[in-house]
C-alpha cells in the first residue's frame, strides 16, 4: 500500500483496518542467491539495492533478533558527509544524497531533517584541522562553512561562547545540509520495500556457521537449518568478528560499547546538530524533544550492549561546559550499542580470502549516516563479484598495503 | 563501572586502569623478516571473541603496572587477573 | 469541593502548616505531604495535558510511577521541569506549575537563557565519589558478608538491614521517600554501622555492584552517590497496574493503592464516592479500607464476576462510570488491577525475569551478581484469585498515559508486523516517555501478546535500561565543570606571563602563552625580530621531561627513537623521533645523556603523558629484561629557553663560563646563582640555550634572565612565535606537520633514521603503500603575493580554481594542504609548510590555493627559509 496522507485519511474511517503488515515473517527457503547476514540498515539496504538495482531477488537477510535492532536503532541519527579524505568523503556524499531523496524511494518519511551540524573547534589546532576539512570538502563538492564563534552563537544560540570555560569555542564547521534522520523508519523503510520486492527478511535466525568448499562459500548454518547461498555478506557490526571467524577469517576489529542518553522531552530549544570532539559531546533535539546525545566508547572490549556510567558522568560535564541551560534537565533513559572499530576508524567493504564471502563492517561509531550508501556500494559488489569503485578504497588488502584511510582526525599532539 | 583486581594493588575502580587490548601478542623478534601479510597481522588484527579474552590493563592511576586479565566480554565478568602467564 | 482532608489521622503535622503556589494560586498544606496530597486536599485534580490529545490528566498514583502529575518546581535557575508531584515534598514557599502542554518546559528559550547566570554561581550541586570514610575503610575489607546496600527502606528491607546491621557488618539503606519504616526505626538508627539515606533514589545498578544514586534534601538539593557493593539486597516492592477501559485517563481515576496511601498516610480523601475496579480479592480489601475511612463505596466492579467498566463519564473530573449500559455516580474510580514487582534495578544488573502464570507478573529468576531480591519486588504478595483482565474493548482504553498510546493502536501495530516487543514498543512509543513505562510497560506487553497470539512469556519484555527514574544532568556532571573539566597545569613563571599581558593558549592541559599582547599579529612580528635581532626567552617548562636511567637506557632508547642513542657521548645531545608500529611519527624532542647509563629525554607538551605510558608500555610488556627506569620529570624543571645573537653575552653575564658550550652538548653550572642543568639546543635555530631550574626556582631563574636581557633588548617569546621561527627553519610540529599518517621520510627526516637496526615502527615503512614515490612530502611555499599569508589547513590544486560553493560541485583533485603559515618579519615576506604529493620533486614549480572567490598562486621550495 502506498502511504499518503489520503491513505492516512481513509483508514482512519475504516478504523485502520486495512492496514496491511509491513513485512512478511517467511521460512527460509533452502537456497538464495545472496544471503546477507545482519538485518540492520546496512544489511537491509544491501538486500533492498539488490534487488531493485541489480535484479537479484532470491535475496535472504537472516537477524539473529529484530530488524533494526542493533546499532541502527541505538545510535544518535546525526547523517553528515563532512570527512576529510577524499575516499571517505565520496562515500559518505554518496549516502548522503540517497538520503536527500530516501523518504520517495522506500515510501516511508524517513524525517531527514537537514538542520545542519556544527563541528566545534576549541583550540588553535583545532582550528587548523576544521579549515583543512572545510576547504577538502568544498574541492570535493560538499558543502562546508567556517564560522567564528560569534557565528557560532547566532546558528545555536545556546551554545556557551564564553572565552572563560575550560576548553573556549574558537569556532566550527557548519554542513548546512547534515541534521538528523529517524533511525528506525531507515531499517523499517528499506525492510519493508525489501520484502515488497521478494527479499526473506528472517527474524529470529541466527548464523551459527559456514559451509565452505573449495575456498568457496555454499552456504551458512543456522538456527533454522542450513541455507545455500551463492554468495554471503556479513553484515552485522558488532559481531562481524564472530562471523568471520566462524569462516576462519580475522579481521581488524575490536568491538566496543558506546552508550547514548536521552533527555526527558522539553520544548524545540535547540535547532541543529551539535559535535565537539575535544570536548566530546554530540547533542540534538530529537522532534519528540529529546536531547539525544552520544557518550565516548568505553575502553575495552564487549559484546553487551551497555557500558560504564563514569562515561556517562564524563559526557554530561562535557556537555553542560558547551550547554549550561541544560544543568536542570534529566536523563531519562541510557543504553549501549556494541560498534566494531576499525584502526583507521574507516570502514572495510569488500571481498574476504574465502571466495563468495563479502564484508561490510567496521563502520564503528558512524555507520547510520552511512547506511545508504553503503548498502547501496555493498549490492553492486555482490551482485558484480567486484568492489564499487567507491568501495574500492576500503578493502581489507589496505592493512597490509599501509594504505590506510585515517579518518581519526589529526593526532592532538602539539609542541 | 567494572572491579578490577590489580595483582599488586588489590580491587579498585575501572576508573584507574587503561585497557590495552589482547594479552600474549608478542612483538616479533625480527620484523623484517617478517612478509608485509604477517607484519599487518601483528600490527592491526587481535582476537575479538564473544566470550573469554585475555587482554591487557594497566593500572594508570595507581602503580602504573601492566598486568592481564581474563574477562568475558557478555558478562564483563573478570574471573582472573595474574602478572605472568 | 469534592476531595478533602480527613479530619484526623496520617502521617502529616499538622501544626506545621506550609503555604504554596500552584499556578499561581496561594494553597495550604501540611509538613509531610507531597506537592500531589496537597493539590488532593485542595481539591486541585488537573493538573496536567497529555502530550498528542491534549486530554486532561490527574493525579494518578502515589509514588515514582507517576506517569500523569508532572509539573514544574521552582523558579529561575531553581526550576526542575517534569517532577512527578507524587514525590515532591512539599516545603514552606514552594512554587510550581502545571505543565499546559505535556512535554513542555512551560516557557521558551529566551526565558531558559536566564537560568545561566544562577547556575553557574550555584555550587548546590556536588557529589561525592566516596562512602562516609568508615565504610569506605570497610570496602576492600576480606569479610565480604560484611557490606551490603539495601534499596528500599520498607518492611523487607529494614528487616534485612537490621539482620545484617545486628552482626557488625557495615549497612547502607537507601529509600526513595522522605518517610519509611526504615527511616523511623529506631533500632537501625541507633547502630553505628548503618546509614540511611531517606530521599535517595537508587536509579541505576552497573557491573560488579556498582549503584548509583541521587539523594535530595526536602528542597531539592541533590547529591550523587556512588556505591560499590560486596552484596546488595533489592527490597523494592511492587507498582499497581491500572486497567484498561473507556477514558481510563480521565482526572479522578486512580490506583486503588494510591488512594489507599492518600487516605492513610497524608489523610487526603481524594473523593467521597469511589468506584473500585479489580480483577482480583485485592480490590475488595481496598473497597473495605475505604468505607472504614469514611470514604462511600458506589460499587466494586470485579471482572471476575459479570460486566466490566467499559467506559467514565464526565469533563475534567470523573462523574460517572458505564457499567454494562448502566450508569454509576462517582468522583473517584480505584483501579485495581494486580502488581507488578519493581524489578528495573534487578533487569539492570542483568538479572533474568520469569513471568509467574499465577500472580501475573515478571519475578526475579537469576542473576550472576551478587544480588537478592526480598518482599513484594520478589513477587512475594498473595496472587489474591487474580485473573487476567488486559483490556476493556473501548474508545479511548489507555495503556501508555504519556504517550497517548490506546490498546486500539497497540493491536494497529501487531497488524502491522510489529511483532516483537521491541518494534512495538517504538512503534507505538509505548513505554519511552518520564515514566519509561513503570505503569504501562505489562499491560502493553500482555496485549500484544494476545494480538499476536503468543503467551506473555513468549513475548518477552523489554530491556530495562538506568536511570530508573529521571537524573538531572547538573547532577551528574558534579563539579566537574569549568576549571574542573580538566586539570589546569601551570607553569613556575605563569604569574609573571599573566602580568606581562600573555595571552595563553590551551596545549593539552597546559596553559601556555601564546603570544604578549593585546593583538597577536604586532606581538609576534616583534618578539620574532627580538629573537632574530638581539635576544628572545620562552618558557619552555612544559616540554615533557623524562628521566631515563639503568644498564640497558642505550638500547632501550635504540629501539624507541628511530636514530640511534646507545652510541652517543656523555654530555652530549640528540634529536629523535617516535613512531608507532604502524610507521607513522607520534613524538619527537631532544634527549641528552647525562652519564653512561642516564639519559635526559624531552617529548612534546600535549606528548608528554603518551610517550611515558608507551615507554613503559614496550618495557613492561615486550622488554622485561631490560634494566631501565622511566620518570617523569616534567614539573621537576622549570626550562627557560634563550634566544637570539646576544644569547652568549647574555650567558657570558649570568653563567660565566658556560657561554661557551657547543651546540648539542650539555653541562651543569650555575646560572645566575641557581643550580642548573644548561643544554646547548635550538629550536628557533639561533644561538640559544635551554637552561633547566629546579621548578620552584624557575620564576627566579626566568626574572635574572629578564633582568639582565633588558640591556640586550630581551623579548619574551609565546608558542606562536616560537612556531613561526623553527617553521623559517623548516623544523616541524608533531601533531602540525604530521597527522598520523606521516613518515619520517615523509618529512625529508631520512637522516634522523637508522638503517642498521630495529626499531618500532621500521617494518612499516617498507610496506608499499609506505614505499610510494608519490606520497605527501614536506615542502616550503612562497606565496605569489608576499603579503600574503595563507589559512593553515588550506588545500592545494593544480588548477587555478576558487573554493566551490554550495555543493554538487565536480571534485577538484588536491594535491597537499597547508601545515603551517606565517608572515616573517625576518623574510619580509609570508611563507609557509606543506604537505604536498611528490612535494619534493615539484620544488621551483607553482601550485594553487583555492579560498573564497579567487585562489592563490605559490611556488613550492625547499622548506628551509633562513640558512
Amino acid at each position: 500500500m502506498r502511504f499518503s496522507a489520503f491513505s492516512l485519511l481513509r483508514n482512519a474511517f475504516t478504523g485502520h483496518e486495512e492496514w496491511p503488515p509491513f513485512w512478511r515473517f517467511p521460512e527460509p527457503k533452502p537456497s538464495y542467491d545472496v544471503i546477507v547476514i545482519g538485518g540492520g540498515g546496512h544489511g537491509l539496504a544491501t538486500a533492498y539495492y539488490l534487488a531493485k538495482e541489480h535484479g537479484i531477488r532470491n535475496v535472504a537477510v537472516l537477524e539473529r533478533g529484530w530488524l533494526g535492532g542493533g546499532n541502527t536503532g541505538r545510535n544518535t541519527t546525526i547523517v553528515r558527509s563532512n570527512y576529510l579524505w577524499d575516499e571517505s568523503a565520496a562515500i559518505y556524499e554518496h549516502a548522503l544524497q540517497l538520503f536527500e531523496t530516501l523518504s520517495e524511494e522506500l515510501n516511508l518519511n524517513v524525517m531527514l531533517s537537514q538542520r545542519g551540524v556544527l563541528n566545534l573547534a576549541h583550540t588553535p589546532g583545532d582550528v587548523r584541522e576544521a579549515v583543512r576539512r572545510v576547504h577538502a570538502n568544498r574541492l570535493n563538492g560538499i558543502d562546508a562553512e567556517w564560522l567564528d564563534a560569534k557565528q557560532v552563537k547566532d546558528f545555536c544560540p545556546i551554545v556557551n561562547i564564553s572565552p572563560d570555560v575550560r576548553y573556549p569555542v574558537l569556532g566550527a564547521t557548519l554542513q548546512r545540509r547534515a541534521g538528523v534522520a529517524r533511525h528506525d523508519a531507515v531499517a523499517w523503510g528499506y525492510a519493508r520495500a525489501a520484502d515488497a520486492l521478494g527479499v526473506d527478511i528472517i527474524q529470529g535466525c541466527e548464523v551459527t556457521g559456514f559451509d565452505i568448499a573449495g575456498g568457496r562459500v555454499r552456504g551458512v548454518q543456522t538456527s533454522k537449518g542450513t541455507i545455500g547461498a551463492g554468495r554471503v555478506g556479513i553484515v552485522a557490526a558488532g559481531h562481524n568478528s564472530v562471523l568471520a571467524a566462524m569462516a576462519g577469517v580475522r579481521l581488524p576489529l575490536q568491538s566496543h560499547p558506546l552508550q547514548a542518553l536521552v533527555s526527558e522531552p522539553v520544548k524545540p530549544v535547540h535547532n541543529c546538530v551539535v559535535m565537539s570532539n575535544a570536548v566530546h559531546v554530540y547533542v540534538s533535539q530529537s522532534d519528540k524533544g529529546e536531547l539525544v546525545m552520544g557518550a565516548g566508547i568505553d575502553g575495552y572490549n564487549s559484546y553487551a550492549q551497555r557500558g560504564s556510567f563514569h562515561v556517562i558522568e564524563h559526557q554530561m560535564a562535557a556537555c553542560l561546559e558547551l550547554f549550561p541551560i541544560f544543568s536542570r534537565l534529566r536523563m531519562m533513559r541510557s543504553w549501549g550499542g556494541i560498534v566494531d572499530v576499525c584502526p583507521d576508524a574507516s570502514p572495510i567493504i569488500g571481498a574476504l580470502p574465502v571466495q563468495d564471502l563479502y564484508i561490510n563492517g567496521g563502520w564503528g561509531t558512524g555507520g547510520f549516516k552511512a547506511t545508504p550508501g553503503s548498502g547501496h556500494v555493498f549490492a553492486w559488489t555482490l551482485a558484480k563479484g567486484e568492489a564499487h569503485p567507491l568501495a574500492k578504497p576500503f578493502a581489507l588488502e589496505r592493512f597490509t598495503t599501509g594504505a590506510l584511510i585515517d579518518e581519526h582526525g589529526a593526532a592532538a599532539v602539539a609542541h | 563501572m567494572l572491579l578490577i583486581r590489580c595483582p599488586w594493588c588489590g580491587p579498585r575502580d575501572e576508573t584507574e586502569f587503561r585497557c590495552g587490548g589482547e594479552a600474549h601478542v608478542a612483538r616479533p623478534p625480527d620484523p623484517q623478516a617478517l612478509d608485509d601479510a604477517a607484519w599487518a597481522e601483528y600490527v592491526f588484527i587481535r582476537s575479538n571473541p564473544k566470550g573469554w579474552f585475555r587482554e591487557r590493563w594497566v593500572h594508570a592511576a595507581g602503580c602504573r603496572r601492566w598486568f592481564n586479565a581474563e574477562r568475558h566480554t557478555v558478562t564483563h565478568e573478570i574471573r582472573r587477573t595474574y602478572s605472568k602467564e | 469541593m469534592t476531595a478533602f482532608r480527613l479530619p484526623d489521622g496520617g502521617r502529616i503535622d499538622r501544626s506545621q502548616k506550609l503555604r504554596f503556589h500552584f499556578d499561581g494560586r496561594p494553597l495550604e498544606g501540611y509538613q509531610g505531604d507531597t506537592l500531589a496530597s496537597a493539590l488532593l486536599a485542595n481539591d486541585v485534580f488537573l493538573v496536567g495535558r497529555s502530550f498528542k490529545y491534549h486530554r486532561p490528566r490527574g493525579v494518578m498514583s502515589a509514588g515514582a510511577e507517576e506517569t500523569n502529575a508532572l509539573v514544574a518546581v521552582g523558579e529561575g535557575g531553581r526550576l526542575d521541569t517534569n517532577s512527578r508531584a507524587t514525590m515532591v515534598e512539599l516545603y514552606d514557599g514552594l512554587v510550581a506549575q502545571s505543565l499546559n502542554r505535556w512535554p513542555s518546559l512551560g516557557f521558551d528559550v529566551s526565558a531558559i537563557n536566564g537560568w545561566l547566570a544562577p547556575f553557574l554561581v550555584a555550587g548546590f550541586y556536588y557529589k561525592t565519589f566516596m562512602w562516609p570514610r568508615r565504610l569506605w575503610q570497610s570496602l576492600y575489607e576480606p569479610a565480604i558478608r560484611r557490606d551490603l546496600l539495601v534499596v528500599g527502606g520498607g518492611r523487607s528491607g529494614l528487616r534485612e538491614a537490621l539482620a545484617a546491621a545486628r552482626t557488625g557488618a557495615r549497612v547502607v539503606l537507601c529509600d526513595e521517600q522522605s518517610e519509611s519504616p526504615a527511616t523511623t526505626s529506631t533500632e537501625l538508627s541507633a547502630l553505628p554501622n548503618a546509614v540511611v539515606l531517606a530521599r535517595t533514589t537508587v536509579f541505576g545498578y552497573y557491573d560488579d555492584n556498582f549503584l548509583c544514586a541521587v539523594e535530595s534534601d526536602a528542597r531539592r538539593q541533590r547529591r550523587l552517590w556512588h556505591f560499590r557493593a560486596k552484596r546488595v539486597v533489592l527490597a523494592t516492592g511492587a507498582h499497581e497496574r491500572p486497567l484498561v477501559f473507556g477514558g481510563n485517563d480521565r482526572p479522578g481515576v486512580m490506583l486503588a493503592s494510591a488512594v489507599d496511601t492518600y487516605l492513610r498516610r497524608y489523610a487526603v480523601a481524594p473523593g467521597k464516592r469511589v468506584v473500585v475496579f479489580t480483577n482480583n480479592d485485592g480490590g475488595h480489601q481496598r473497597a473495605k479500607t475505604f468505607r472504614e475511612l469514611g470514604i462511600e463505596v458506589a460499587a466494586v466492579i470485579d471482572s471476575r464476576e459479570g460486566p466490566v467498566i467499559t467506559r467514565t463519564l464526565g469533563g475534567r473530573r470523573v462523574e460517572a462510570v458505564e457499567v454494562g449500559g448502566a450508569r454509576i455516580a462517582c468522583d473517584l474510580v480505584a483501579m485495581a488491577g494486580g502488581w507488578s514487582p519493581v524489578v528495573h534495578l534487578y533487569s539492570q544488573a542483568q538479572g533474568k525475569l520469569r513471568w509467574d502464570e499465577k500472580k501475573l507478573c515478571f519475578v526475579p529468576d537469576t542473576c550472576r551478581q551478587r544480588v537478592r531480591v526480598v518482599g513484594r519486588a520478589n513477587g512475594e504478595f498473595p496472587d489474591h484469585g487474580i485473573e487476567p483482565l488486559w483490556e476493556v474493548n473501548a474508545d479511548k482504553a489507555f495503556v501508555d498515559f504519556q504517550s497517548d498510546v490506546v490498546a486500539r493502536d497497540v493491536h494497529l501495530a501487531a497488524q502491522e508486523g510489529f511483532a516483537s516487543v521491541e518494534h512495538f514498543k517504538r512503534y507505538t512509543t509505548t513505554g519511552m516517555s518520564t515514566d519509561q513505562g513503570k505503569t504501562s510497560n505489562i499491560n502493553a506487553l500482555a496485549i500484544l501478546a494476545g494480538a499476536t497470539g503468543r503467551s506473555i512469556a513468549e513475548t518477552g519484555t523489554t530491556t530495562f535500561r538506568p536511570p530508573y527514574t529521571p537524573v538531572a544532568y547538573g547532577v551528574l556532571a558534579g563539579r566537574d565543570l569549568g576549571d574542573f573539566l580538566e586539570p589546569i597545569r601551570v607553569t613556575p613563571i605563569h604569574d609573571w606571563h599573566a602580568a606581562h599581558g600573555a595571552v595563553f593558549e590551551n596545549v593539552g592541559q597546559w596553559k601556555r602563552p601564546w603570544y604578549y599582547g593585546p593583538q597577536m599579529h604586532a606581538a609576534v612580528q616583534r618578539e620574532a625580530k627580538a629573537a632574530r635581532t638581539a635576544l628572545g626567552v620562552l618558557d619552555a617548562s612544559t616540554l615533557g621531561k623524562i628521566d631515563i636511567q639503568g644498564r640497558d637506557a642505550g638500547r632501550f632508547l635504540d629501539r624507541v627513537y628511530t636514530g640511534t642513542f646507545s652510541n652517543l657521548a656523555v654530555g652530549k645531545a640528540r634529536y629523535g623521533l617516535m613512531c608507532r608500529e604502524d610507521g607513522m611519527i607520534f613524538d619527537d624532542g631532544v634527549t641528552t645523556r647525562l652519564a653512561e647509563n642516564h639519559f635526559h629525554m624531552t617529548t612534546t607538551t600535549g606528548g608528554a603523558a603518551r610517550v611515558l605510558d608507551w615507554l613503559e608500555e614496550y618495557l613492561q610488556t615486550e622488554w622485561p629484561e631490560l634494566e631501565v627506569y622511566c620518570t617523569t620529570v616534567t614539573e621537576q624543571w622549570a626550562t627557560v629557553a634563550v634566544a637570539g645573537p646576544k644569547a652568549r653575552e647574555l650567558m657570558a653575564e649570568i653563567a660565566p663560563g658556560l657561554e661557551d658550550l657547543a651546540f648539542m652538548t650539555y653541562r651543569e653550572g650555575r646560572v645566575a646563582g641557581l643550580d642548573a642543568r644548561v643544554f646547548r639546543i635550538s629550536f628557533t635555530g639561533e644561538l640559544s640555550y635551554e637552561i633547566n631550574v629546579p621548578g620552584d626556582q624557575g620564576l627566579a631563574l626566568w626574572q635574572a634572565v629578564i633582568d639582565a636581557g633588558t640591556k640586550h633588548g630581551i623579548a619574551p617569546y609565546g608558542t606562536e612565535t616560537m612556531h613561526l621561527l623553527r617553521a623559517e627553519k623548516g623544523f616541524i610540529i608533531v601533531g602540525q606537520e604530521t597527522d598520523g599518517t606521516v613518515t619520517p621520510y615523509d618529512l625529508g627526516l631520512d637522516w634522523a633514521v637508522a638503517k642498521q637496526k630495529d626499531f618500532v615502527g621500521r617494518r612499516s615503512l617498507t610496506r608499499p603503500d609506505t614505499r610510494r614515490a608519490d606520497r605527501k612530502q614536506l615542502v616550503g611555499l612562497l606565496p605569489a603575493d608576499p603579503r600574503e599569508v595563507l589559512p593553515e589547513g588550506a588545500q592545494l590544486t593544480e588548477v587555478d580554481v576558487a573554493l566551490p560553493r554550495g555543493h554538487g560541485s565536480r571534485p577538484v583533485p588536491m594535491v597537499g594542504h597547508v601545515t603551517s603559515s606565517y608572515m616573517s618579519p625576518n623574510l619580509g615576506r609570508s611563507f609557509a609548510l606543506a604537505l604536498v604529493r611528490s612535494g619534493r620533486s615539484r620544488i621551483g614549480t607553482e601550485l594553487y590555493v583555492p579560498l573564497e572567490g579567487r585562489a592563490a598562486k605559490v611556488r613550492l621550495a625547499a622548506p628551509v627559509f633562513i640558512k
